[in-house]
């Protein structure tokens, strides 16, 4: 158990690294930040200030390793704009960005595992029928489409919430409710055909058998069993609550991580970039992990055995 | 004797395809019955159907009824407290048919507290005591683990100890040892057969191996197509099989003994249930089928020596000097 | 006569893994085998779950390659898998699995996957190929309209046929059955068997046929080889070996299967669970599960001994007269 925990970590800490390096690099080779910070007609005298100030004269694996020492005491770099710390910049993000995403989150389980279970358990009835019909809907329409859809709605025509920004809990609501939506549709649709699967399997005719009451049958034999694919689902969904952000955080002007990333990505701001990123990877990495120790817990099959 | 379950005109249908036509069957208390047949005549089916576990697509028609109680049509609350109670079943692959993620004592507390209304100590001694008897070494310390930690025999053995929980009056096995190996299938035929004695349970023994019916039961229904085509003692049935499905079942069988020669299969296929023949189902693949056979449907009617048969044209019966045949056979018999 | 197969002392050992999080250890499914098949002779393999017998097919084949010991197949080594020569000696060697519709492609009509290995092994002009898979069809009892069918099309026992057939296209000189009849009903078994029969007359093919279903074995094969963790506990001619078992192993196994006619409590019933490669009890591997083990079957593995003309057993305790017989 323990070198399994170990094993996964290491590997966590691999595919941080990853990112970070493959951010790194791409930045440096995708676009001068001093063209874009200090624009294209200044003399290449100042030019060449800036890059040494920020030390992009030395060759990128000096950057690199500069830039990997900081970071181990600490130092995650200033921004280039305005040369406060780039960490704070981010974390100072971070608490809007969560009340978009926690709240999504929330609608996207609430919403789509009962909607999933409930149309599988009533398979090729009505309501089923009207959950697959919705659930692909709700997937295959882009964010932007739908966040443009639901402001013509309810803030232009009916005046009921507001079209962007933040403040109160309705300015959070259209925002929330629009990036819900596609993984309300996935979480159904992949509840649904865990459950499908499951309802099939012998046991649950096992526990029929034996005269399990129905609604027993579902809560106790079926749905621990059903529970295993779907938290793979809820992981990833899990993993992504600061980088699902970026689009509708534009649309509804959110002064979230999403929106810092597409203004820092223009402006070549490295340190925030790179740090925006090492989050969005950290946070991944940790739901993975955390999914993987909840196999164990789950399914006892995947658990070490004990010699008997 | 009163049956304890009797079966009438049990008819099933998957999305309007009959695969069941009309069952009569009757089991007497404390009986084993064997049911045999290929996959797919409707063997499992029918007490699938019986005890309302098919899926909501098959339609069920018919009347099932178990003592007093009416089982077709009857509300979901009294299928549960049968289910269990007073029927229970256990089917092929004992390893799948555990709940992977409970652990095995909880399964078998699950029964012991829905049929006997036992909770905590009771029920966990009553469940040690039901592993016990299964033959479930170590009940004790085996009790908190999950079913893959049991071999596929002992998960039947467990299975047959959930199936024990509720004190059944009929228990259903449905090919409960086909999934296993040779020595271990003789382990829980023995279990079963001693259990039946002890428990004064009713047993239907659903299976495709003549064998191990000839083993195990009293009586034998052969079924083919959705229908019985014959019925009767099994050792009468076995000794002189009349119909020529049944005839053909023994004929294909390799032996154990006696000269090693070509085998007799039964020609062709099982009918698709979408496109049955127009008269006797299994006319197409009988070597005495007559013209009366393709156009005629045979009802299952009974036959002087007592058992009942589908077939325009059946083997002879008997003859005088194998008159005994009535009698049960030694050793067939608890 | 140089046998067309001989294997001599074939070990394989697998990484066994018991969990996710557990050490991987060490697993003889196969411990030290020896086998011989002479052109026209049927070997019946039998044994439990967990005896290797499927390995030991693989084995037999160069699928699965042995970590000690050597297949001779016509007198020579087998070549290292994936090599050209190991490719050109599929054509000589076949094998027939339990499961029909895996071992066929559901997108191919039957001919064309019959006449797969012809084409491979480039054999004759395309009119020939075409007459070929005509013939074959027929060998194995499909009618000629049945050619363009999907597998999805035919019932499990036409299915059979079409992998047999495919396998006899090159008209190998070995075939190796893996349960090829345990997915099948009674009915449809019967006529797989006397086509496996029709071959062993027809042809002079080797065939080995592993299985557990002893009375398909007994039908089908001249000689019997009772497999028990890995290694071979008893083998001979098949009659004799059914009529006068010597191991106790095989005593009881005989003794397991349901006849019509046989009382239950005539039938010797053996205690305990199938074995678990993973843990080799020492000495005899059959001893937790011997009516009459003794000290030195716990503590010491039986060589294999003449027991008969052509018999051998692995058992401390049989001799070479004839012992009790449990059937």
């Amino acid at each position: 158990m323990i070198t399994f925990v170990l094993i996964r970590l290491v590997r966590a800490v691999v595919t941080v690294l990853a990112v970070m390096t493959f951010a790194f690099v791409v930045l440096r080779m995708s676009g001068d930040p001093a063209q874009v910070l200090l624009g294209p007609d200044l003399p290449q005298e100042a030019v060449d200030a800036f890059r040494k100030e920020w030390g992009l004269d030395a060759p990128l694996w000096q950057q690199y390793l500069s830039y990997f020492r900081a970071i181990l005491s600490g130092d995650f770099g200033l921004s280039m704009r305005d040369r406060s710390p780039a960490i704070e910049l981010v974390l100072d993000r971070v608490p809007a960005t969560l009340q978009l995403t926690l709240p999504a989150l929330l609608l996207k389980l609430g919403i789509g595992i009962p909607a999933g279970i409930y149309a599988a358990l009533h398979r090729d009835s009505a309501v089923d029928r009207g959950v697959i019909f919705l659930a692909i809907l709700g997937f295959t329409i882009p964010s932007f489409v739908m966040g443009l859809v639901l402001v013509l709605i309810f803030a232009v025509t009916l005046h009921w919430l507001p079209s962007g920004g933040i403040g109160t809990w309705q300015h959070a609501l259209l925002p929330a409710i629009t990036m819900s939506i596609g993984g309300i549709g996935i979480l159904a649709r992949f509840s649904r055909s865990a459950m499908i699967e499951v309802m099939g399997q012998p046991y649950i005719r096992t526990a029929s058998a034996k005269g399990v009451r129905w609604q027993d049958v579902v809560r106790g034999h079926a749905l621990p069993n059903a529970a295993v694919p779907i938290v793979t689902i809820v992981g990833f969904m899990v993993g992504s609550v600061i980088s699902g952000a970026v689009v509708v955080e534009t649309i509804f002007s959110w002064p979230g991580i999403g929106r810092l990333l597409i203004v820092s990505v223009a402006n070549r701001d490295l340190a925030v970039v790179q740090c925006i990123l090492l989050i969005i990877a950290a946070v991944m990495v940790v739901s993975n992990l955390v999914v993987d120790l909840l196999y164990g817990w789950l399914d006892p099959r995947l658990r070490a055995q004990p010699a008997h | 004797m009163t049956n304890l379950v009797e079966i009438r005109d049990l008819k099933v249908a998957f999305d309007s395809v009959p695969v069941l036509h009309g069952i009569d069957l009757d089991v007497r208390p404390g009986e084993a019955l064997g049911l045999v047949g290929e996959s797919g005549c409707g063997k499992s089916v029918t007490w699938l159907a019986a005890l309302g576990l098919l899926p909501s697509k098959a339609s069920v028609s018919g009347r099932v009824t178990l003592g007093d109680t009416d089982l077709t049509g009857a509300p979901r609350t009294q299928l549960e407290q049968v289910r269990g109670g007073r029927i229970a079943m256990i089917f092929q692959d004992p390893s799948s048919a555990l709940n992977p993620v409970l652990k095995v004592g909880r399964q078998l507390c699950e029964a012991l507290k829905l049929h006997r209304g036992l909770t905590g100590k009771p029920a966990k001694q009553e469940a040690l005591r039901l592993m016990d008897m299964v033959g479930i070494p170590d009940a004790r310390g085996r009790f908190a683990l999950y079913p893959h930690e049991f071999s596929g025999g002992q998960c039947q053995r467990l299975m047959i100890a959930m199936a024990l929980a509720g004190e059944p009056d009929l228990l259903i096995a449905d090919e409960p040892t086909t999934a296993l190996d040779a020595t271990i299938q003789a382990q829980i035929l023995d279990l079963l057969v001693r259990l039946r004695a002890e428990m004064n349970m009713a047993t239907v023994f659903i299976s495709h191996d003549l064998g191990a019916v000839a083993q195990v039961c009293e009586r034998v229904c052969v079924m083919y197509a959705g229908r019985i085509v014959e019925q009767g003692a099994v050792g009468q049935l076995f000794d002189r099989p009349r119909h020529p499905y049944t005839r053909g079942l023994f004929d294909a069988l390799p032996r154990l003994d006696g000269p090693r020669v070509a085998l007799t299969p039964i020609q062709g296929t099982v009918p698709d249930p979408r496109k049955l023949p127009a008269g006797c189902a299994f006319a197409p693949r009988c070597t005495h089928a007559r013209d009366f056979c393709h156009g005629e449907r045979p009802d299952l009617l009974a036959q002087r020596d007592g058992r009942h048969l589908a077939c325009a044209y059946p083997l002879p019966e008997a003859p005088a000097a194998r008159e005994d045949v009535h009698a049960p056979r030694e050793g067939v018999h608890p | 006569m140089t046998p067309v197969l001989d294997a001599r002392d074939l070990v394989r050992i697998y990484q066994g893994r018991q969990g996710l999080f557990a050490r991987p250890t060490p697993i003889r499914a196969v411990d030290g085998v020896s086998l011989a098949v002479h052109p026209g002779e049927t070997l019946g393999i039998v044994g439990e779950s967990g005896s290797g017998k499927s390995t030991l097919g693989r084995m037999l084949l160069g699928v699965d390659p042995a970590q000690e010991g050597e297949v001779r197949f016509n007198g020579c080594p087998l070549p290292a898998p994936k090599t050209p020569e190991w490719r050109a000696l599929r054509a000589r060697m076949q094998m027939v699995y339990q499961d029909p519709l895996a071992a066929l492609d559901r997108r191919l009509t039957i001919s064309v996957q019959i006449r797969e290995p012809l084409d491979v092994h480039a054999f004759g002009t395309p009119a020939e190929r075409d007459a070929r898979v005509h013939d074959l069809m027929r060998s194995v009892g499909l009618r000629p309209d049945q050619a363009d069918r999907y597998p999805h099309e035919l019932s499990g026992g036409q299915r059979q046929r079409v992998v047999i057939a495919r396998a006899l296209a090159t008209n190998p000189d070995l075939l190796v059955c893996d349960e090829p009849v345990s997915g099948l009903d009674v009915s449809i078994q019967a006529q797989v068997v006397n086509l496996l029969r029709d071959l062993q007359g027809g042809r002079r093919l080797a065939m080995v046929f592993i299985s557990h279903d002893l009375k398909v074995v007994r039908n089908l094969c001249d000689r019997v080889a009772v497999m028990y963790l890995g290694r071979i506990v008893e083998d001979g001619p098949a009659e004799r070996l059914f009529a006068n078992p010597q191991h106790p192993y095989t005593q009881a196994l005989i003794s397991s299967v349901p006849e019509p006619g046989r009382p239950l409590e005539t039938r010797v019933i053996l205690q305990g669970e199938p074995p678990n490669p993973a843990k080799r009890p020492p000495g005899c591997a059959f001893h937790p599960r011997c009516a009459i083990a003794t000290d030195i079957c716990r503590a010491k593995a039986p060589p294999l001994r003449a027991t008969a003309p052509g018999q051998t057993a692995a058992c401390h305790h049989v001799t070479g007269a004839p012992a009790s017989q449990a059937a």
